[in-house]
């Protein structure tokens, strides 16, 4: 598990960026995605991953025994899942809005912001 | 007042106040609502900022959940000087929005994501808690999303899209910076990290220190990571594009202040080398691009970038001069208040003059000759002339690098400034010097009168800040020098977040 998780988020990262080095603008955003669940991984990966051994403390005890995997990382996770839920769907209502109004999703087409030169 | 209200209050009035004016939003007394309540929000950030100088850094555990394991919120000198400025910034943009934000954009709901983003941006200054400071990001990250395309122009649109995805991008390089922290640490308590980061691998957290350079680099607008920055500043309300220059960028420069001093000091010769030329590039690049623009705006977006610059500069001194982090520290307020103004001028020039296209519009000068002086003082201050606020930050900075014989520095410091002052006086022969293109002549006098004291005393008492700044800066350099020593030699800020440690 410790060897596999850290692979796939590697081969997600790889699969992230080159959707990002696209110049449509939907899949750079399917990157994004793509990304940010692999950063979600990368904090499950730091808090230790251990088959059955739920961090569960015994009656009594101050700590849960040793050899379990922590718990605040998975909480971390619900966090920056449920805020990243939340601005993909912003983003992604942007680019279809943006889709309407410039009729495009080419990055390089989208130049209203910013002009190009007068040659 | 007690300590537990002090901390947090700051914090939640504007969240209060994002509420109210929202139900309230169809009406006029939204935005008075707004106005109340951020001169509210700038009494409590006094309170605050008084009690951290009287009684040093200040901390408070939410819920009561003793440091590291709950969240802290604390103030050192460093962090109530800049809630007090947002405070300053808010109440300005909020009066200014009186009459620069249209009905239809305040049904939007304009007033409660302006209040959204002050309080992401006080959250991000008075967060003790690394993960926390990232939730602040993203309160300030949606409100500012919304506030970019409200109005949903095309031009806001294809801003919109650079500026959302490019700021995805680097926050997800922040979490996962945090989740690599916390893996190697155990702790995302800032206080509680600077202890626990001195028994970590040096090269693992040099990696870790590298991804939150580059989480924090894109928020700061460095080189080379700054390109969303002038994409986008220049089309929304000029209300949102002052609130953004002034605040946006910073909670960026003081997130790389407060982790690279407190945490990230493993291998200074590393980082703090890095941040040095990544300064450099930044001031050079950022007044090279402005001097490429014609647009009022675009212009002062890219001069955000080279100033930037001199607040990193500060930054990469920090471990071999006290001075350098405290002309950091200085630069950022003074620039806050320059910057918001210059924004601000730009709006009133683009409503009598029709534009802010530079080739477009002219004859401000004759038809408005309060509007030239009230875009001079800023102006010159950020270009650095004495005796403005500007002089004495880039002063310090200049002084700083040649104690430590860094000429070159020196030198691009130096130079910056002359092209500042080149695409000020290139703002001011089009805008103001020479006559308006269709022959007319814009003067104040043609907006309402309600409209033209809004719009005006904003401008004007930000104005007067920088010459008090400038005039007198005794005052404030002695309260910038203290929250450099509070950073560099943090032990205050350790004691009152975790109570007193034994040491070693």
């Amino acid at each position: 598990m410790e060897l596999f998780v850290p692979i796939m988020v590697g081969a997600m990262i790889a699969a992230a960026v080159y959707l990002m080095l696209a110049r449509n603008v939907l899949r750079f955003l399917f990157g994004l995605i793509l990304i940010s669940n692999a950063a979600n991984l990368t904090i499950f990966a730091a808090g230790g991953l251990t088959p059955e051994a739920p961090p569960l403390i015994a009656s009594g005890a101050a700590a849960p025994p040793e050899g379990v995997a922590n718990a605040l990382p998975q909480a971390l996770v619900l966090t920056a899942i449920v805020i990243g839920f939340g601005l993909f769907a912003f983003a992604l209502v942007l680019v279809y809005r943006g889709y309407q109004n410039l009729g495009t999703l080419d990055s390089d087409e989208m130049r209203l912001a910013e002009p190009e030169e007068p040659k | 007042m007690s300590l537990a209200l002090l901390l947090p209050l700051p914090l939640v009035l504007p969240f209060v106040i994002a509420v109210f004016a929202f139900l309230f939003r169809r009406g006029p007394e939204g935005r008075w609502i707004s106005v109340v309540g951020s001169a509210l929000s700038l009494i409590a950030g006094i309170a605050l900022l008084i009690h951290v100088l009287a009684n040093g850094p200040v901390a408070t555990q939410m819920g009561d959940w003793a440091a590291p394991f709950g969240i802290t919120l604390v103030a050192d000198t460093l962090s109530a000087v800049m809630v007090v400025i947002t405070g300053i910034t808010g109440l300005a943009v909020a009066v200014y929005a009186v009459s620069d934000i249209t009905p239809a954009q305040e049904e939007l709901g304009f007033h409660a994501l302006f209040q959204t983003l002050l309080a992401g941006v006080t959250g991000a200054f008075l967060t003790g808690d690394l993960f926390n400071l990232y939730v602040w990001f993203e309160v300030m990250l949606i409100a500012s999303f919304g506030l970019l395309v409200l109005g949903g122009t095309k031009v806001q649109m294809d801003a919109g899209i650079k500026y959302v995805t490019l700021n995805l991008i680097s926050t997800i390089l922040f979490l996962s910076g945090i989740g690599l922290l916390y893996g190697t640490t155990g702790t995302l308590n800032m206080a509680d990290l600077h202890y626990a980061v001195q028994d970590a691998d040096p090269g693992l957290l040099t990696v870790i220190a590298t991804m939150f350079l580059v989480g924090f680099g894109v928020k700061a607008a460095v080189f080379p990571l700054f390109f969303w920055l002038p994409a986008a500043y220049h089309t929304p309300s000029f209300a949102v594009s002052a609130v953004f220059a002034g605040l946006l960028t910073k909670v960026g420069v003081y997130a790389m202040m407060r982790m690279f001093t407190l945490v990230f000091t493993q291998d200074v010769a590393f980082t703090h080398t890095l941040l040095l030329w990544i300064a450099v590039a930044t001031m050079v690049t950022g007044v090279l691009g402005a001097a490429a623009q014609t647009d009022f705006r675009r212009i002062l977006s890219f001069h955000i970038v080279s100033q930037i610059g001199y607040m990193v500069l500060g930054l990469a001194l920090a471990f071999q001069s006290a001075f350098a982090l405290m002309g950091a520290i200085f630069y950022l307020v003074h620039h806050i208040i320059v910057k918001a103004n210059l924004f601000l001028v730009a709006g009133v020039a683009n409503r009598i003059s029709g534009g802010n296209e530079l080739s477009k519009i002219g004859g401000l000068y004759k038809g408005a000759p309060l509007l030239g002086f009230l875009f001079l003082i800023p102006a010159f201050s950020l270009a650095g002339f004495p005796p403005l606020s500007g002089f004495w930050a880039k002063y310090v900075l200049v002084k700083a690098s040649l104690d430590l014989q860094l000429w070159w520095v020196a030198f691009f410091a130096l130079a910056v400034g002359l092209m500042t002052i080149y695409s000020m006086t290139k703002i001011w022969g089009s805008a103001f010097w020479k006559p308006h293109p269709e022959g007319t002549v814009p003067a104040l006098g043609d907006l309402p009168g309600d409209d033209r004291r809004a719009l005006i005393v904003p401008i004007a008492g930000l104005a007067v800040l920088t010459i008090i700044i400038g005039l007198f800066p005794e005052e404030f350099i002695a309260v910038a020098a203290r929250a450099a020593e509070e950073l560099l030699d943090p032990s205050a800020y350790l004691t009152a977040v975790l109570g007193e440690v034994p040491t070693e």
